[in-house]
């Protein structure tokens, strides 16, 4: 029986409905701008406190750390390049960061390198996880910034967070994670993870696209990318986009309380691993326990994945790839290369990324759907022709 | 990014997928790195004409359906008329492809004309033709992620 099964969670997520309902009034009657002393600004004000208060909570910081941007990249572009320009200051002009980033921080750590900054890229082992002695020896008293993901968005992949803070600060160095796929997939205490700046985005969690937030430890000062009027304490200039503010507070507490359903996705998600990697020539990709509880990455060999995902969505099933010909690119994604995994395999990579929401029959009828399409994909590829051809020579 | 009906049936139905058996010409073009591989199969008769052509091909769905459309618009025909076969002839044929795929159908000319060079070589008739086997083509560096 035919089904709708989105499982590009990754990608983006719905909004929910407690989300919307929650910026409704914003959008009806509390439409005032926060900055303006009049009745409505000042009712509008203290809904941006309440919101800000209430991620403080979630999140294990103050309010006064928190600082809302347009997105993820924003928060990205913003704490990479605010830091850098304060450092240099400071007579440090080095930045590390990981060669598996998602490219809104790569493409700023590039665009800094063309500015005179010094920008080193760790390398990651087979699974995704940052080579910990790499990086000890990158880092030194030259290096502002230490500039590592909370988890890959396309592996999944969780990095040793605690470890690689400290190996920042042993230098002076400050210590920025995007945490965009992390945040409510991994418990994240900012009382406890000493992290300077962290960065998440509301489309993964549920709110709507267009908002994110910065977090900017107390006592860390970095340069500004928005200027404008006084906004978040002169630090990022813009009229509050009050709805989505609200809207990422509620999404974010329904995100911690949602939390215990996390071992729940987990056992779905290796319910698709195990059946999934029985198909013959693939295997997963991203490291298997340390790994987002709702992502799957398997690469199959000898077929390329847009078409596979042309397949999957006829079967009305939403997923992704690594391939270069979904993303129009020459090359296929640089995470999938980074852990070694050969172009031509890259090319055959499928992400499903579910949620709680994703029921077991769901996850029946993926299985059920992935493998046939395979076996098509291949029965019409010539390099899968070349190993039959061997195989049977063997016989 | 949205294909045409014509580009789905060809993906979803593709037409004459397979080997031939002792072909006249074999061409294989493309990469794997670049994420297609186009292989074709031409069976010709005495009087040059084509009357058989089969493919495999790895790669999205736009080289999987122009790949497709291409044999269906040289069999039957002579090899000196598959020779003229463009690239935007097959995207035509497929009303139309967006422009990030359309160097999958200059693979799918490539893959024909290196088809036909091979049958050349095999019969002993000097090829009077420009091909590129390894066509490297010029697709944009843009990347649409999340
Ligand atoms: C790891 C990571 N960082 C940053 C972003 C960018 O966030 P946004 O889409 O809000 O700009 C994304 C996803 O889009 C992501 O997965």
């Amino acid at each position: 029986m035919a089904r709708f099964v989105y499982a590009d969670n990754a990608a983006t997520t719905p909004v929910s409905r407690e989300v919307i309902e929650a910026m409704m009034p914003c959008f009806e009657s509390e439409w005032g701008n926060p900055s303006s002393p009049h009745s409505m600004g000042i009712s509008a004000k203290d809904m941006l406190d309440d919101a800000r208060e209430r991620i403080a909570a979630v999140l294990g910081c103050t309010a006064g750390e928190i600082y809302f941007t347009s997105c993820g990249t924003e928060s990205d572009n913003w704490a990479i390049r605010g830091a850098a320009m304060r450092m240099k200051a400071k007579g440090r002009t080095h930045i590390v960061t990981s060669k598996i980033e998602h490219h809104a921080v790569l493409h700023t750590c590039k665009a800094l390198e063309k500015e005179g900054f010094e920008v080193s890229y760790v390398g990651v082992d087979e699974y995704g996880v940052v080579d910990l002695d790499e990086l000890r020896s990158l880092v030194t008293e030259k290096t502002a910034l230490v500039a590592i993901m909370f988890a890959n968005n396309e592996i999944g992949t969780i990095e040793p967070i605690e470890e690689i803070v400290e190996i920042a600060h042993a230098k002076g160095a400050l210590m920025f994670t995007d945490a965009v796929q992390a945040v409510g997939n991994v418990d994240i205490d900012l009382s406890k993870l000493r992290v300077d700046m962290l960065a998440l985005s509301g489309h993964k969690l549920h709110a709507p696209k267009g908002i994110g937030l910065l977090f900017i430890r107390k006592g860390i000062v970095i340069n500004n990318l928005i200027e404008g009027g006084g906004q978040e304490k002169r630090k990022r200039g813009g009229t509050e986009n009050l709805p989505y503010i609200v809207g990422l507070a509620r999404a974010l507490e329904l995100a911690k309380e949602n939390m215990k359903y996390l071992p729940e996705v987990a056992r779905k998600r290796d319910r698709l691993i195990s059946a999934l990697t029985k198909i013959p020539y693939s295997s997963l990709n991203g490291h298997p326990t340390k790994r987002l509880p709702g992502l799957v990455n398997i690469g199959f060999e000898f077929i390329e994945g847009e078409s596979m995902l042309l397949w999957l969505d006829m079967k009305g099933i939403c997923a992704s790839t690594g391939s270069a010909c979904s993303s129009a690119s020459l090359d296929a994604s640089h995470v999938l290369l980074a852990i070694g995994v050969p172009h031509e395999k890259a090319h055959g990579s499928l992400r499903l990324s579910i949620s709680k929401d994703t029921t077991d029959e769901d996850i029946d009828y993926i299985i059920e759907n992935v493998a046939p399409i395979v076996e098509k994909l291949r029965n019409m590829s010539p390099l899968w022709e070349d190993v039959v051809k061997k195989e049977t020579a063997n016989k | 990014m949205k294909y045409s009906e014509k580009v789905m049936d060809h993906f979803t139905n593709p037409r004459n997928v397979g080997e031939i058996e002792n072909a006249d010409g074999v061409g294989v073009v493309g990469n794997a790195k670049c994420g297609d591989i186009m292989k074709m199969y031409l069976k010709i008769d005495e009087n040059d004409v084509i009357t058989d052509c089969k493919f495999k091909t790895f790669g999205c769905g736009a080289a999987i359906a122009t790949s497709s459309m291409a044999t269906e618009l040289v069999k039957g025909h002579t090899v000196s008329e598959a020779l003229s076969l463009t690239n935007s002839a097959v995207v035509e044929a497929l009303d139309g492809l967006p422009a990030i795929k359309v160097h999958c159908s200059v693979l799918a000319e490539e893959a024909i004309k290196s088809a036909v060079a091979d049958y050349y070589n095999k019969i002993g008739r000097p090829i009077d033709f420009d091909y590129d086997p390894d066509h490297d083509d010029d697709h944009d560096h843009h990347v649409d992620e999340d």
